[in-house]
C-alpha cells in the first residue's frame, strides 16, 4: 500500500507531465515552460488579492460591529432608566449576538491572513526559481549540444514544474478558504434579510425607535408638568389681580 | 535525498531521517484510511517538524526535483481525499 508521501509525489508528477505534454516539440520546451512559469506567478499574484479582498470585507465588518457594542450599552443602560427592562434585555442580547460574532470574524481574518503569507511565501520561491530557470534556458540553449541539453531541460522543466504544482496547490486552497468565509458572510446577509437577525450594522433599529419614543414620551411629560406649572401660576395671579 | 513540504520548500534530508518519515508516513496514510483526522494531523505535523529541524533547508533558486513529496501540514481529511481522487486537488496547468 502506497504511503502518503508516495501517492502526493505521484500527483506531483502527473501534473508535470500534464503540463510537459503540451509541448509537443521538445526544442519549445524551454520556452512553453517559461512562458506557463510567469503565468503562474500572475495567477499567484491574482491569489493573494482576492485573499486581500476577502479580508477587507471581512475587516470592515467587524469594523462595524465594533461600533454597535457600546452603542448597544448605551441603549440598555437608556432603555433601564426609563424602566423598561424588557428593552434592556433586548439591547443586552443582541450586544452578546454582535461579541459573538465579532469572534468569528476574527478567526476568519486571522485564517485568511495565515493564507496571505502563504501565497506570498509560494509566490518568491516561485519567482527566485523562475528567475534561476531563465538564465539556465540561455544556458542550455548556448552551450549544450542537442542530446545533452534534453536531459538539462528535462531536469530543469521538472525541477520547476514541482514548484508551480506546490504553488497550484496553494492558491487552490486558498480560494475554497475564501470561498468559505465569503459563503457563511452570504448566510449572516440572509439571515439579517429575513429578519431572523437584526441587522444592527445599518441605520435605526427598532430597538432605537422605542428609546426614541420614550424620550419623547419624557419629553413631552416634562412640557406638560412645566405648562400645568404655568397654567396654575397664572391662576394665582389672576386671582390676585381680581382681588383689589 | 531532497524533501519538499509542499507550501513550505524544500530541504536535503539524510538516509537516517528518511526512515523515520517512512515510518511515520505509514501510520499518517492508516490514519487517513480510518478517517482519524486528529491522529492525521497529529502526524503530519511531526513529520513537518522533523524535516524542518533535522533536514537542511534548499535554496529558493534550487531547481533540483525532489525524492519525496510531504503533503501541507493542515490538509484536511477531506483535501486529502480530493488530492488523490481522479478530479485532484491541484488546478490542471495553465492551458
Amino acid at each position: 500500500m502506497a504511503g502518503l508521501m508516495s501517492r502526493t509525489s505521484n500527483v506531483v508528477k502527473a501534473w508535470i507531465s500534464k503540463l510537459l505534454d503540451r509541448a509537443e516539440d521538445p526544442s519549445v520546451t524551454l520556452d512553453y515552460s517559461y512562458e506557463k512559469q510567469l503565468e503562474m506567478l500572475q495567477d499567484v499574484k491574482r491569489g493573494v488579492a482576492d485573499v486581500v479582498t476577502a479580508k477587507k470585507r471581512l475587516e470592515l465588518q467587524t469594523q462595524k460591529l465594533e461600533q454597535e457594542v457600546p452603542k448597544l450599552d448605551d441603549q440598555a443602560r437608556k432603555a433601564l432608566a426609563a424602566g423598561r427592562e424588557d428593552l434592556a434585555r433586548a439591547a443586552l442580547e443582541r450586544k452578546t449576538v454582535a461579541q459573538q460574532q465579532l469572534q468569528g470574524l476574527d478567526q476568519q481574518i486571522a485564517g485568511l491572513e495565515a493564507q496571505q503569507e502563504k501565497l506570498l511565501a509560494n509566490e518568491k520561491r516561485l519567482s527566485a526559481k523562475v528567475e534561476a530557470f531563465r538564465s539556465q534556458k540561455e544556458v542550455i540553449k548556448a552551450q549544450y549540444s542537442a542530446a545533452e541539453a534534453q536531459v538539462k531541460i528535462s531536469e530543469a522543466a521538472t525541477g520547476i514544474g514541482e514548484e508551480m504544482a506546490d504553488t497550484g496547490l496553494a492558491i487552490q486552497r486558498a480560494q475554497d478558504k475564501t470561498e468559505q468565509m465569503q459563503a457563511r458572510a452570504a448566510a449572516v446577509d440572509e439571515l439579517v434579510e429575513t429578519g431572523a437577525l437584526e441587522d444592527f450594522t445599518s441605520g435605526e433599529t427598532s430597538l432605537d425607535r422605542e428609546l426614541a419614543q420614550i424620550s419623547a414620551q419624557s419629553q413631552v411629560d416634562d412640557e406638560l408638568a412645566r405648562l400645568k406649572g404655568e397654567l396654575a401660576a397664572g391662576g394665582a395671579q389672576k386671582e390676585l389681580e381680581e382681588k383689589p | 535525498m531532497i524533501v519538499r513540504l509542499m507550501g513550505e520548500g524544500q530541504f536535503q534530508a539524510s538516509d537516517d531521517l528518511l526512515a523515520r518519515l517512512n515510518g511515520l508516513d505509514e501510520r499518517a496514510q492508516a490514519a487517513a484510511d480510518a478517517g482519524n483526522e486528529p491522529e492525521l494531523d497529529r502526524l503530519l505535523d511531526e513529520m513537518w517538524q522533523l524535516v524542518q529541524t533535522e533536514g537542511e533547508r534548499l535554496s529558493d533558486d534550487d531547481l533540483s526535483a525532489s525524492d519525496v513529496v510531504i503533503p501541507p501540514s493542515d490538509l484536511t481529511l477531506e483535501e486529502t481525499k480530493r488530492l488523490f481522487s481522479d478530479e485532484g486537488l491541484i488546478p490542471d496547468p495553465p492551458a
